[in-house]
C-alpha cells in the first residue's frame, strides 16, 4: 500500500544556539490512524532525536501535547493527521508562552496564578473531616469546569493571557468557578479577593476563543462571565443593602 | 572571588547580550524566548477582527449618546436651532458617519444579546435553560421597542 507523505514544518530552538526559533522541515508518513503526536514521535525515532516536545499519556487526559498547529491550539494527541492532507503542517509552541526549547514552553507563570485562584476545597470544618453528601444535580452545577486537564491550549488562544501577562487566564479562572459552584465548598468569599480583581475576571474581554478550542468542552469563556454577573449582582447588593451585609456578617 | 596573580575560571562562558537577545535573556535559567506581540496580532484571525470591531464599536455607542444630547440640547433652545441640527445632520459626511455609527451598533447590539446565554447559566429542576431561552425574548423586546419607536416616527 502506498502510504501519502505529508510535509511538517517544525518550529526547533535551542536557547544556547538559536536567537529565534525556526522552522524545520520533514516528511512524515501519514497514516489514518495517526495524529500530530504519532508524527512528532517518528520525526524523533527516525529522522531528528534533538526535537524535544512534551507529551505523555496520548490519550487527551494529561494535557502536556498542547501545540499549535497551523496557528491553531491543539492537542497533539487528539488531531489526525490526515485531515491536513496534502499539507503542509506547521507545529510551533503554544502562543503566549516563553519558550524553552523547540516545542516546549514554560508554564511556571500559569502554575502560580493556578495557585493563587485556590482550586481546593475550603471548608470551615477542614478538608478529609468526613464525608460531605452532595446529590447528582449539584455535581452537575460543577461538574462541566471540572474537566479542565490544564492542557494550556485555553492561554494560547487568549489575546488578553499574551498581552496583560498577569492577567489570571481562562483555565484558572474556570477552575476557581469550578470549586466557587461546588456544594462542598465555601471558599468563595475567599476567593473573590482575587477573582474579583482586574487581573482576575474583569481582565477578560470575552473574546470568546478559549472556549472554542478547549478539547474538554471546559467552557472557561462562559465560567468567567458567569462570575462577572455574581461579581457584579453581589457589588449593588452590598452597595443597596449595606445593613443587610452587616448583619449576615455578624 | 579571585585569589592574587589566579583569575577566575569561567563556568561557562555567558553569552554577550546583542540588542537582539537581551531582553529575552532570563537570568539563572536556560534563555527562554519570548515571541514578540505584533501591534497587528489581530489580523491574524477572522474571531479576533470581530472581537476588535465589536470592542472598537463602543465608539459607535459613545458617538451616539452625544448625538442625541446635542439633539436634546437642539430641540430645548426652540424651532431655530433644532432646524439647525436637522441641516448639519443632512450633510452627506454625517450621512455616512451615521451608517457607519448604525452598523456598529448593530454589531454591538447583537453580540450583547448573544452574551447573555453565556452569563446566564439558567437551571430549573436540574436541566440548564437552552441559550434560545434567554436570548431569544430580549431579541423578541429588542423587535417590538423598535417597532413601536418606527411606528411613532412614521405615523407622526
Amino acid at each position: 500500500m502506498n502510504i501519502p507523505m505529508i510535509e511538517m514544518q517544525v518550529a526547533r530552538y535551542s536557547p544556547e544556539r538559536d536567537a529565534q526559533p525556526y522552522l524545520q522541515r520533514f516528511e512524515v508518513p501519514v497514516k489514518p490512524e495517526w495524529v500530530i503526536l504519532d508524527a512528532l514521535n517518528y520525526i524523533k525515532d527516525k529522522l531528528d532525536g534533538t526535537l524535544t516536545f512534551r507529551w505523555s499519556c496520548r490519550m487527551g487526559i494529561c494535557g502536556s501535547c498542547g501545540y499549535m498547529v497551523n496557528n491553531e491550539p491543539k492537542l497533539g494527541c487528539a488531531t489526525f493527521l490526515s485531515q491536513y492532507l496534502p499539507g503542509p503542517i506547521k507545529i510551533e509552541p503554544l502562543s503566549n508562552f516563553p519558550v524553552v526549547r523547540d516545542l516546549v514552553v514554560e508554564i511556571s507563570e500559569f502554575l502560580e496564578k493556578l495557585k493563587r485562584v485556590k482550586p481546593w476545597l475550603i471548608h470551615e470544618n477542614g478538608n478529609g473531616a468526613g464525608e460531605y453528601l452532595q446529590t447528582p444535580s449539584q455535581l452537575e452545577e460543577f461538574r462541566q469546569h471540572s474537566m479542565c486537564i490544564n492542557c494550556l491550549l485555553c492561554y494560547a488562544a487568549c489575546p488578553i493571557s499574551g498581552l496583560d501577562p498577569v492577567f489570571i487566564g481562562p483555565a484558572a479562572l474556570a477552575l476557581a468557578q469550578r470549586y466557587n459552584k461546588d456544594s462542598r465548598d465555601q471558599g468563595a468569599e475567599e476567593r473573590m479577593a482575587i477573582l474579583s480583581h482586574p487581573e482576575g475576571i474583569w481582565g477578560c474581554t470575552f473574546v470568546g476563543e478559549c472556549t472554542k478550542v478547549c478539547p474538554k468542552h471546559v467552557d472557561p469563556a462562559g465560567a468567567i462571565q458567569q462570575y462577572k454577573l455574581a461579581a457584579a449582582m453581589e457589588g449593588i447588593k452590598q452597595f443597596l443593602m449595606p445593613w443587610g451585609q452587616r448583619q449576615e456578617e455578624r | 572571588m579571585s585569589r592574587a596573580g589566579q583569575a577566575p575560571a569561567p563556568i561557562r562562558p555567558t553569552p554577550t547580550p546583542t540588542q537582539e537577545t537581551a531582553p529575552t535573556y532570563t537570568e539563572f535559567h536556560p534563555r527562554w524566548y519570548r515571541p514578540p506581540i505584533s501591534t497587528y496580532w489581530w489580523l491574524g484571525k477572522s474571531a479576533y477582527v470581530k472581537f476588535i470591531l465589536r470592542e472598537l464599536s463602543s465608539v459607535a455607542v459613545a458617538w451616539t449618546v452625544a448625538l442625541l444630547l446635542v439633539q436634546i440640547r437642539a430641540i430645548s433652545r426652540g424651532g431655530d436651532a433644532y432646524t439647525r441640527f436637522l441641516h448639519r445632520m443632512s450633510s452627506p459626511w454625517m450621512i455616512a458617519i451615521n451608517i457607519i455609527a448604525f452598523a456598529f451598533l448593530m454589531l454591538h447590539s447583537i453580540t450583547w444579546f448573544n452574551l447573555a446565554p453565556k452569563a446566564m447559566a439558567v437551571r430549573i429542576r436540574g436541566i440548564r435553560v437552552p441559550g434560545l431561552l434567554i436570548s431569544g425574548p430580549q431579541y423578541m423586546a429588542w423587535i417590538a421597542i423598535s417597532a413601536i419607536i418606527f411606528a411613532i416616527v412614521l405615523t407622526r
